[in-house]
């Protein structure tokens, strides 16, 4: 089985994860146009290279960031978000949900 | 042995035939009407279409690799239309229709086989699913009922009722549920569309796509570049590495699917069987394999790969659902990639490119919309006008949130 290389628990059999979507900036839900909200929920490059992905890990419900390449399937790095969010997203309140930054496959 | 096979078999001319139906590559002229990136089934079925019902000849169909050698010769070959939407019923209905037709049409055994197909109920909710899809496809066109436990016992005797502890409580009796021969589908287009004038380019991929303001005017090569007046992209799997091509980013995202075959035995097994809750399906092919096939790969990745813990669990509910399966051994194994629209539906008709046609988005239901996808193609190439049956699966939905959702008549079970 496939080991990915957890950030906070080391190396683990991949049944353990699951994969969380492409990291992509969320417009604001607020004021974005309908289209810019339809890109971010359904578009994608969906390109062969190296791309910047979230995945938890399910047991630990620890969410974490991986660096792939999705034509080898080689995990180049994992590492923290703390690395790339220093500092708490905020929602505002008529946002719908504060999940709703995680779009799932 | 039949004396005319020991002719045959010493004829050394034999099989003529085979050799005559595709002609020799020719050279790329510099010029065609229409260029369709992909030769798989889609692909070569709208040339056909479009030289049959069209007079439209000068085309060339470019593919990388060889014919049929893509996705067409990876999906499980299920050819069905019961589907949850009227849209989606009423598109597949009409494939199912021309996959009937088709060895007459071709002269060329496409090896059709209408068995019905079995979807498995395990739970209430599956029930109430499956009443909805029968009333669906009875007022659009497919032949489609619900029956009960005794029934099933009946259709497929050799069946686990009570697979991993999820009791079969009833079934979608799909009458309409056929196979055919994926490849020969492929074969036997390409054979009418060349025959009809079409160019087959087999080793020819496209490495660039030329727009110029907002149009497009021509495709690069690796055997060089030609102009053409309309481009129509059938390359299942690598639809958005072909669309990034023209500048257009879609709502797909490419997953691998993972299929096995078994050894031959005695035919035993009429119908398709597929249950949604185990994620398997499982067909008998008319060589006596049993073919099953599961869910997607959990994860986005562009590889064929196979991977021991999907092959893993898709044998165990195999085995859940045909015990005796246990002592078969495999003969092969592979895997697909399939590109996943969020609504499970496909994406056919125009782009923000003009006179870029788009035939993607087919994730697992590729090869079963063959013959419609290539005659509504056609269509729009032909007439520039979008056709009514393919007019709710334009890319453009998801700008306006008009999704045609047919998760739940598609995951695991086509």
């Amino acid at each position: 089985m496939k080991i990915i290389n957890c950030p906070l628990n080391g190396p683990r059999n991949s049944s353990e994860f699951v994969h969380g979507g492409e990291l992509r900036e969320m417009p604001d839900p607020n004021n974005c146009t309908d289209r810019e909200w339809a890109d971010y929920v359904f578009y994608s490059d969906n390109q062969i290279g190296v791309i910047t992905e979230w995945w938890l890990h399910a047991p630990s419900g620890y969410w974490f960031i991986a660096e792939r390449h999705t034509g080898s399937d080689e995990i180049l790095r994992t590492y923290d978000p703390s690395e790339i969010f220093t500092k708490r997203v905020e929602f505002s309140a008529k946002a719908e949900s504060s999940q709703s930054e995680e779009i799932t496959a | 042995m039949p004396f005319s096979l020991l002719k045959y078999g010493l004829n050394k001319d034999y099989p003529f035939e085979q050799n005559a139906d595709l002609p020799a590559p020719s050279a790329l002229k510099s010029h065609y009407d229409v260029v369709i990136i992909g030769g798989g089934g889609h692909g070569v079925a709208t040339a056909y279409y479009l030289a049959k019902y069209h007079g439209i000849t000068n085309v060339a169909v470019l593919e990388k690799g060889y014919l049929g050698g893509g996705n067409t010769a990876r999906n499980t070959a299920v050819i069905r239309s019961n589907y949850l939407t009227s849209e989606g019923v009423k598109f597949y209905s009409e494939s199912v229709k021309l996959f009937q037709g088709l060895s007459n049409e071709f002269d060329f055994n496409i090896m059709y086989s209408r068995r019905g197909q079995l979807t498995l109920a395990h739970s209430d909710a599956a029930v109430r699913g499956f009443r909805q899809r029968t009333e669906v496809n009875k007022h659009f066109g497919g032949k489609t009922e619900l029956i009960d436990p005794q029934q099933i016992r009946e259709l497929v005797p050799t069946l686990n009722m009570n697979p991993a502890d999820q009791p079969v409580l009833a079934g979608l009796w799909h009458i309409d549920g056929a196979t055919a021969r994926h490849d020969a589908v492929a074969w036997g287009y390409a054979k009418g569309a060349t025959q009809r004038g079409v160019e087959l380019h087999q080793l020819t991929e496209v490495t660039g796509v030329n727009v110029e303001h907002g149009k497009v005017t021509g495709v690069e090569t690796n055997r060089g570049k030609i102009r053409c007046g309309c481009v129509v992209q059938a390359v299942a799997g690598m639809s958005s590495v072909v669309a990034a091509m023209a500048g257009i980013r879609m709502p797909i995202t490419t997953y691998p699917l993972q299929a096995m075959v078994t050894q031959p035995v005695k035919p035993f097994l009429d119908p398709l069987v597929s249950s949604p809750a185990l994620h398997c399906y499982v067909q008998q092919t008319g060589r006596g394999e049993l073919v099953f096939g599961g869910g997607s790969d959990p994860y986005p990745l562009y590889s064929t790969r196979s991977t021991m813990d999907l092959k893993e669990s898709l044998l165990a509910h195999a085995v859940e659902l045909f015990p005796f399966m246990a002592n078969l051994r495999l003969m092969r194994q592979w895997g697909g990639l399939t590109d996943m629209t969020s609504d499970y539906s496909p994406i056919m008709g125009l782009s923000p490119v003009d006179n870029y046609y788009l035939d993607a988005g087919w994730g697992t239901w590729g090869f079963k919309s063959t013959p419609i996808c290539g005659k509504t193609m056609a269509g729009l190439v032909a007439t520039g006008k979008v056709p009514e049956l393919i007019e709710p699966f334009a890319m453009s939905r998801f700008d306006t949130f008009r999704q045609v959702n047919e998760m739940g008549a598609t995951a695991a079970s086509h």
